[in-house]
């Protein structure tokens, strides 16, 4: 069935038709609409969840520990600051390896307050053992909510979907919401394959001292690179069931491109139309846009970008004191590959500034015109 | 006086969901009290531990020394995380199930507050029980805010001892409109079983507030623990009471009416709280002037539980 949606209710849709056991959740700006929906399908009996109205995003994720341990089906969203409480959870949840389902609407955190879009808060979790997928409509929020269950139950990793705030969030679109009966066969429900039982006590998050510890966090990267070899079966598996395509990155226009530019997020939106207006006057210039961000998918990159001449990055995130967090992370996959192209690091948007079409443009005759990258990245269009 | 045991026999001796391997240190209450909790609570329990000396000693990976399933959880999210298991049961159409929280006094009066506060608030389904040894034992004797006015730990040395008084964790959990609000020791086994026992059967949330030796913080010797403890109680520096929430009539509007307080020990003679200090290391450093003043706080909250209890 098509209907017009918000970002945030296709969430909403994908965790509905996913049929999770017990949600917990804690109201912040932009991702509050994605529970609201929920509760109300809850107190509805469009879904038979158990909602626990935690007192913080800390408690929200530790609700899950327990709830995800007892061998149910579990989500939470949360955004910006939220994200950021949660961030000792977030290592933790990962390392049990509990297959939570979380969706973070990107908003930027700092000093000062600002609710919207920027993805410093979900990249600055990059390193808690979480699957992190960026989507760029409503539809691959949707669609990627319920692929996220079976990537999670499949290699027992939580996984992350990250959208820009508002521009995703709160921007209605045209979204085919799935029949019931076709996701059941996708994601049966969840057995665990340990859970919590009286007739077999177990200890769970027990104490592990050197002699064990290591190899336990060995484990997780197995569990990251054999989540990476899974992904395409779920994709192909979903392309089956559902006609749509969601692959480890996605490229436009990519075939006698030579300059190719990185984006995440809804920022491709708008870098798809400056690609086509450049390539209308002659420019090769093309497109890739990251999916799967962890595990990161080293090969699938190296081999978008082999024939590149030059590679634009544009991050709306920013790790202060180098750049930007997805261009690092592109030359740290590069340096390995034998194929060597400049990368052009270009920061913008933080905090919700627009990005335009004309501003993609603005980047990309900027690095036409220059030879080589410098060191430091491009923060384009600051105000003087 | 010897007084008859009620703990039915075949419970006390054969109904055991403890297992050798237990390394806390010698004279250390948190075990037996677990023991009679478990005994209480039955094989159908959850034990959720945040952070604690309990987490550490109950056995390290692959080891456990209880025989009933646990989740160890962050410090600070032992209430919650309780609180997800208990719905995912619930989910599960699990039936006669506890999950227990097993949390120190840190876990509890502090870093666990804030989640405590919320999971009171919802009156979720768990029982938090605080092993209270009155520091942060765990990391080597710090102060906490259940550390007694003129201790000693390695926060509070000599020259500034704790000037600060305890905080009043039964007052707040009160407040919050709880299920079942007890204090239990294990220096009275049969009182602390009965109350597990209740506490099993009663819907919503439940807090038992233990009091828990520690030797080597307290700085007593490890085979004085029930001795002490019972000091603790006959001294009423720590006395056994529960709250049981008193069906409410809908013309009622006097909140204090919602509460039933029943006193379930009282002291045998008037023991002076300076025995219960001189006997502790701990408050070496406490003078007599200390002690007096104390005795007055003791007296009066002593005075004032016993008015609530009518």
């Amino acid at each position: 069935m098509k209907k017009a949606i918000k970002g945030n209710h296709a969430v909403s849709h994908g965790v509905r038709l996913s049929k999770v056991g017990v949600i917990s959740a804690y109201p912040i700006t932009p991702q509050t609409t994605i529970v609201e929906a929920l509760s109300e399908m809850c107190a509805g009996g469009e879904l038979d969840a158990r909602f626990i109205k935690v007192e913080s995003e800390h408690s929200a994720m530790a609700a899950l520990i327990g709830a995800a341990t007892a061998g149910v089906r579990t989500f939470t969203a949360t955004s910006g600051n939220g994200l950021l409480l949660m961030h000792e959870v977030l290592h933790w949840t990962a390392g049990a390896r509990l297959p939570i389902v979380m969706a973070t609407v990107n908003r930027a955190v700092s000093g000062v307050w600002n609710i919207w879009a920027e993805q410093t808060d979900s990249l600055a979790q990059r390193d808690t053992g979480w699957i992190q997928i960026f989507c760029e409509s409503s539809q691959e929020l949707l669609d990627g909510v319920i692929m996220a269950y079976k990537l999670a139950e499949k290699v027992m990793l939580p996984v992350m979907i990250a959208y820009d705030a508002f521009f995703l969030s709160h921007t209605t679109e045209i979204v085919d919401i799935p029949d019931q009966e076709p996701v059941d066969r996708f994601i049966p429900p969840y057995v665990p394959p340990v859970s919590l039982s009286f007739d077999n006590p177990r200890m769970f998050g027990g104490f592990f001292a050197t002699d064990y510890f290591y190899e336990h966090r060995y484990t997780l990267q197995l569990a990251a690179q054999e989540a990476l070899a899974y992904y395409p079966e779920v994709c192909r598996e979903f392309t089956r069931d559902f006609g749509r395509t969601y692959d480890l990155i996605e490229t436009y226009r990519t075939e006698d491109a030579e300059i190719i530019l990185v984006t995440a997020g809804a920022i491709t939106s708008v870098s798809r139309i400056a690609v086509d207006q450049m390539q209308g006057r002659g420019v090769r210039v093309g497109l890739m846009k990251l999916r799967l961000f962890r595990p990161v998918p080293v090969d699938c990159w190296r081999k978008a970008l082999e024939k590149a001449t030059k590679v634009v990055v544009i991050d709306r995130n920013l790790s202060v004191g180098l750049g930007g967090i997805f261009a690092s992370e592109i030359r740290s996959v590069l340096y390995g590959s034998a194929h060597r192209p400049p990368i052009y690091s270009v920061i913008a948007g933080l905090g919700g500034r627009d990005v335009t079409p004309e501003d993609v443009e603005g980047i990309l005759n900027h690095v036409i015109a220059q030879d080589k990258p410098s060191d430091a990245p491009l923060f384009w269009g600051l105000k003087k | 006086m010897q007084k008859k045991f009620e703990i039915p026999r075949q419970v006390l001796v054969e109904q055991d969901l403890m297992q050798p391997g237990i390394t806390s240190c010698q004279g250390c209450a948190a075990p037996l009290s677990m023991k009679i909790a478990l005994k209480a609570l039955g094989e159908r329990t959850v034990v959720v531990f945040p952070a604690c000396c309990f987490a550490v000693f109950v056995g390290g990976y692959p080891y456990s020394s209880l025989k009933v399933p646990i989740i160890h959880c962050p410090f600070e999210t032992s209430a919650v995380v309780a609180s997800g298991a208990a719905a995912a049961l619930s989910v599960r159409g699990e039936k006669d199930t506890v999950v227990m929280v097993w949390a120190g006094d840190g876990g509890t009066f502090d870093i666990g507050m804030q989640a405590l506060s919320g999971a009171a608030e919802r009156n979720e389904n768990i029982l938090f029980v605080c092993y209270d040894n009155e520091a942060y034992m765990n990391t080597g004797i710090q102060r906490s805010s259940a550390t007694p006015m003129g201790a000693w730990t390695t926060t509070t040395p000599e020259g500034c001892i704790k000037e600060e008084s305890k905080k009043d964790i039964e007052q707040i959990m009160l407040a919050h409109h709880i299920s079942y609000m007890a204090t239990a020791s294990a220096a009275y086994p049969d009182d602390m079983f009965k109350k597990f026992q209740k506490a099993r059967g009663i819907s919503g949330m439940k807090f038992i507030h233990l009091l828990s030796a520690c030797p080597p913080g307290w700085r007593i010797d490890p085979a004085h623990t029930i001795k002490i403890m019972r000091l603790a109680t006959q001294t009423n520096v720590f006395p056994i009471y529960e709250v049981c929430k008193r069906p409410v009539s809908a013309d009622t509007e006097q909140i204090t009416e919602e509460w039933q307080y029943t006193i379930n020990v009282f002291p045998e003679k008037n023991v002076p709280v300076g025995s219960y200090f001189k006997s502790q290391g701990r408050f070496g450093l406490m003078t007599d002037e200390m002690i007096q003043s104390t005795q007055k706080r003791v007296d009066r909250k002593w005075q004032e539980l016993v008015e609530k209890a009518g």
